[in-house]
């Protein structure tokens, strides 16, 4: 198993190689010029002919790079143009802020994506299945955004029970983070429960008719264990790999949710920084996104493994 | 007296689209401890759903017991709950079932450890430790080597034979008073059968358990069973003591089951009789005799009466039969649906020259990489087939036989050139067809074609029956216009037995046996000289595989076809062959014609084979001494030095074990590679 992981990992490395290479070009490659888009139309040749070398863009490409990987080693940065900050202070910030939205969503999404996937499962063709099974088509039919709407003008603006938007560190007041929180990590795990429950079920149905399902009922052991005990691991295999994809979805997620409810992100970072040319916060930041989801597939791969035996690798 | 279990009127209806599905109509039948009760019949007789039906085991809805009592051990099963307490104490506690397909009856993420401890805790109340203890007995007594260190093993690590062991374990693990088999060997090798079926009946002769067989092999009932139920759409038409029903059969039915399969002691003349047609749809079922529409002997009779019942057969204890007419042997047939006999003419092979020869295989070797590591480096070579010699003349049938993994699909792919050969020549109708490319094998692909097992598998679901026989014309271009391929269409549809007006039907809205001629008939249809059945009727019921058999045999005679038939079933084998060779682990052990083969096997392996085949007689069967071998074939990489059969084979020396014995020809052309002969 050891093996297989450090195998993996070297695979993950030159995945994110790559994904570093391809940013770094296209963000040269775009028309525009960072020091320019900072200083303004006003802005002297002799400041911007300063800026660009403080900023060491007047080296040639491949120094540039050279420079940026190498910091990364070293664990730094560089600085944002845009923002005159270092940017790993600056992305920190933003990473607590959007992982306090994300990961509780995620997990949520597929804890009770994958119960009601059994229940609707379990009671298939019958009224409780069709109530959850309708409710979760128009869950997947309609546009999270309008539905982050709705609830703002309800709870927000109307009853006043929540912040309209914002976002308040944990720090400064638990209660407020946690308030703050509720709609859009409610938002966004609306936006993945319907398809986690939709997926659920069909692997579920799959599972259950199948004849070691049957086997396991002429053994005599009451439903409960039939299905949690040996449909339900079987059923999560397919819904494991679903998981891998889901990582990158959510990322793009939370861009519009960030929006929505004011909160700044590392989705309203990477908006801003793309349309400042701000180099080292968009390469900066699409390494760590590219790291995370690399991260997140290589778990998943190990949890796969250890679901399903027969991919097992010796 | 109390019967273990007795069954009365029972009803299983299933709720359908197109109306109510009574898959069984009042079907009665007791089974007593320690007795082996056969159900036999073709698939979709309800033999299963009679089974399950009993444990309520069958999915409901749409599924629904009617009418009817299963008294067991004096209390009706059908009055409690399908999932209750009371009835999952007597399901996997007091009986325990043996599901057909080992491949997926265990559950694949848990380990076998586990799923054998699980019930053993539920029903005998042990715990960890002592079931535990009592799986490694299980396992010690279903055979499996080592059983300690296989508790962590998970199915996909067993061969079928070894996880159909183990499910019998698990079945047997809170030592039921019953144990249902339902075709729990159909699917295996005929060696792997005989040792299960043999293993389990030493189990439950020793335990006083009973055991209802479900199966329809014959054969295997004669062997086994002390009674028979056999079953026809729902229904028991005759049931009587095992060797009662085959000395005296009186249903048509189970007369049409014994003439449809080959036996090993028949002459080469006779011809399998099929079932005529097929079973009557179950759905909104009509009060006459359900068989009429297939009955060589119905009369007008039949027509006008009801469902006949059950009637004891006077003179004989405890044989019953649901027909109108009294039936014997000797009765003469109202309706011959087919000519009853073929004919044979043995080929004199002495005097066939070269020329005669569609394929001439010399040394063939096929070798499969396997790698390892990071860097995926070439370890070591599965020798799939290693140095096979065979010829095979024009019209002639080629038989192949031989446990699964022996190498006969590798061999039959390698000759097609699906497969690339390692080494050694392909010589097809006297061209070297060994190295050609795609491109220049293409002329030769449309005078070769392939049948296989599956008819399913092979077919795309979505394309038209029409359209799926027309594609191999198109694609090697045989030089016919649109209207000329179409009116082929039709031709080849006739040819094979399927009206032409299917042709716009796609492949699931045909029978197992209708799909299987639509694969034949694409096969034939750019008229190849050479075809490849690969188990082609291991899948079919009985008179399905007779009438696909008989529609070969027809073909070969019209179109002069020549067929290289591999096939796990001995005795179809025999039917159909002229000449037939025995491989084991990659390498061709024996090879005769069929007569000499059968009537005087001498290789140790070939003779196991044969010994393994049971016959579809029950006096015999009594009498017949045999010895059935042990263990399974080796992986080819760990191949056995010297002669590959060396650790199976109870005449082996230590010579056997070091040297490798090589292919010698005796008298007739009777090759073996033994050291004892
Ligand atoms: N593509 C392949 N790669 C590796 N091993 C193979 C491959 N095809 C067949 N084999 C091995 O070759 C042996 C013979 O297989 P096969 O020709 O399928 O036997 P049979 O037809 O008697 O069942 C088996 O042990 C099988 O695992
Ligand atoms: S009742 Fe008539 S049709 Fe039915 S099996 Fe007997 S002879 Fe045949
Ligand atoms: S060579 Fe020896 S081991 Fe092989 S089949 Fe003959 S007697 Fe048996
Ligand atoms: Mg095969």
């Amino acid at each position: 198993m050891g093996k297989y992981v450090l195998k993996r990992l070297g695979q993950s490395l030159i995945v994110v190689f790559i994904v570093t290479v391809i940013v770094f070009g296209l963000m040269h490659m775009l028309p525009g010029d960072p020091v320019q888009i900072y200083l303004g139309d006003t802005a002297t040749e002799e400041q911007v002919e300063y800026y660009t070398k403080m900023f060491g863009l007047d080296q040639p490409l491949y120094v540039q790079y050279l420079r940026w990987i190498g910091g990364l080693f070293k664990g730094e940065m560089g600085r944002s143009i845009t923002y005159s900050l270092d940017v790993k202070e600056l992305l920190l910030r933003r990473v607590g802020c959007t992982l306090s939205v994300t990961f509780p969503a995620f997990v949520l999404a597929l804890i009770i994506g994958v119960c009601l996937g059994v229940v609707t499962a379990t009671h298939r063709g019958k009224p409780l299945d069709s109530l959850l099974t309708s409710i979760a088509n128009i869950g997947i039919a309609t546009p999270t955004f309008w539905i982050g709407m709705i609830l703002v003008y309800f709870f927000g603006l109307k009853l006043k029970w929540l912040p309209v938007q914002g976002y308040v560190p944990f720090a400064e007041s638990p209660s407020g983070f946690l308030k703050c929180l509720v709609m859009p990590v409610f938002v966004l795990t609306l936006g993945h429960l319907s398809s986690n429950t939709r997926q659920t079920r069909s692997s579920m149905l799959e599972v259950v008719s199948q004849d070691f399902i049957r086997t396991a009922r002429a053994k005599g052991l009451n439903e409960n264990t039939v299905i949690y005990k040996h449909a339900l691991r079987n059923a999560l295999i397919p819904i494991v790999t679903m998981m891998g994809g889901a990582v990158g979805g959510l990322i793009g997620g939370t861009v519009a949710i960030e929006k929505l409810f004011n909160i700044s992100g590392v989705g309203s970072l990477m908006l801003t920084a793309i349309i400042n040319k701000d180099y080292m916060v968009v390469q900066n930041v699409t390494f760590v996104i590219a790291v995370v989801v690399v991260l997140c597939n290589l778990l998943i791969d190990i949890l796969y493994g250890y679901i399903d035996p027969r991919i097992r690798v010796e | 007296m109390e019967h273990l279990i007795e069954v009365r009127n029972l009803h299983t209806e299933f709720k359908q689209s197109k109306g109510i599905l009574k898959a069984v109509n009042g079907v009665s039948y007791y089974l007593d401890p320690g007795e082996i009760v056969a159900f036999v019949g073709e698939s979709g007789s309800g033999k299963s759903v009679t089974q399950y039906s009993g444990v309520q085991l069958i999915a409901s809805p749409p599924g629904k017991i009617t009418e009817g009592e299963i008294l067991f051990e004096g209390k009706n099963l059908l009055s409690y709950g399908q999932n209750s307490e009371e009835l999952r104490k007597v399901r996997g506690g007091k009986i325990g079932i043996v599901f057909q397909e080992p491949m997926s009856t265990l559950n694949p993420v848990m380990t076998i450890g586990n799923q054998l401890t699980e019930s053993v805790m539920l029903h005998l109340k042990m715990d960890k430790k002592q079931a535990m203890e009592r799986a490694v007995e299980l396992l010690k007594k279903v055979r499996i080597p080592d059983p300690e260190s296989r508790l962590k093993a998970y199915p996909h690590q067993f061969s079928g034979g070894m996880r159909q062991r183990i499910v019998i374990a698990m079945a047997l693990s809170c030592n039921p008073k019953l144990l249902i088999a339902d075709e729990a060997t159909t699917a295996l090798d005929v060696t792997t059968q005989a040792q299960i079926l043999d293993l389990m009946q030493d189990i439950v002769k020793e335990s006083n358990t009973a055991m209802v067989m479900v199966t329809h092999n014959l054969s295997i009932v004669a062997r086994y069973a002390q009674r028979v139920y056999v079953m026809y759409a729902g229904e028991i038409v005759e049931h009587g003591t095992t060797e009662e029903i085959f000395k005296n059969p009186r249903h048509p039915y189970t007369m049409g089951l014994m003439n449809a399969v080959p036996g090993l002691n028949d002459p080469k003349e006779r011809k399998l009789i099929p079932i005529h047609g097929f079973v009557t749809n179950l759905v909104d079922r009509k009060d006459e005799c359900t068989f009429r529409n297939r009955c060589p002997y119905a009369t007008a009779e039949c027509a006008e009466r009801a469902t006949p019942g059950l009637v004891k057969v006077p003179g004989e204890d405890g044989h019953f039969a649901a027909c109108h007419r009294t039936i014997t042997r000797d009765t003469k047939v109202e309706k011959h649906f087919d000519t009853m006999e073929r004919s044979y003419t043995a080929r004199d092979y002495s005097k066939l020259t070269d020329a005669d020869k569609i394929l001439d295989v010399q040394d063939l070797k096929v070798y499969f990489p396997v790698y390892k590591g990071l860097i995926r480096k070439k370890v070591a070579d599965v020798k799939a087939v290693d140095g096979v010699s065979f010829e095979v003349y024009k019209g002639e049938t080629f038989g192949l036989v031989g446990e699964s993994g022996c190498g006969k699909s590798t061999v039959a792919r390698t000759v097609l050139r699906l497969n690339d050969a390692t080494g050694g020549r392909i010589i097809f109708n006297g061209d070297d067809i060994t190295g050609l490319d795609d491109a220049k094998m293409r002329p030769y692909r449309r005078n070769m074609s392939m049948i296989f097992q599956d008819p399913y598998g092979s077919l795309d679901p979505r394309q038209r029956a029409g359209d799926i026989v027309m594609e191999p014309m198109k694609n090697f271009d045989i030089g016919l216009s649109q209207e000329q391929m179409d009116k082929r269409v039709d031709e080849l549809f006739e040819l094979v037995g399927l009206d032409p007006a299917y042709r716009e039907r796609v492949p699931h809205e045909f029978s197992g046996g209708q799909r299987q001629r639509l694969v034949i008939a694409r096969a034939i249809s750019t008229n190849p000289s050479f075809i490849v059945c690969d188990e082609a009727i291991s899948a079919l019921d009985v008179s399905i595989q007779a009438q696909v058999i008989n529609l070969l045999e027809e073909l070969q005679q019209k179109l002069g076809l020549t067929y290289l038939f591999i096939a796990h079933d001995l005795s179809v084998v025999r039917h159909i062959s002229d000449r037939v060779a025995v491989m084991y682990l990659g390498q061709m052990v024996e090879f005769a014609d069929w007569n000499s083969l059968y009537s005087n096997p001498l290789h140790p392996y070939t003779k196991s084979l044969l010994e393994a085949v049971p016959v579809p007689d029950p006096v015999l069967e009594k009498t017949r001494e045999r010895q059935i071998v042990q263990g399974e074939v080796p992986s080819p990489m760990q191949r056995p030095p010297g002669c590959a059969f060396s650790t199976r084979c109870p005449h082996a020396t230590e010579k056997c074990r070091t040297e490798m014995p090589v292919l010698r020809e005796g008298a007739d052309g009777h090759k073996v590679a033994c050291h004892m002969i």
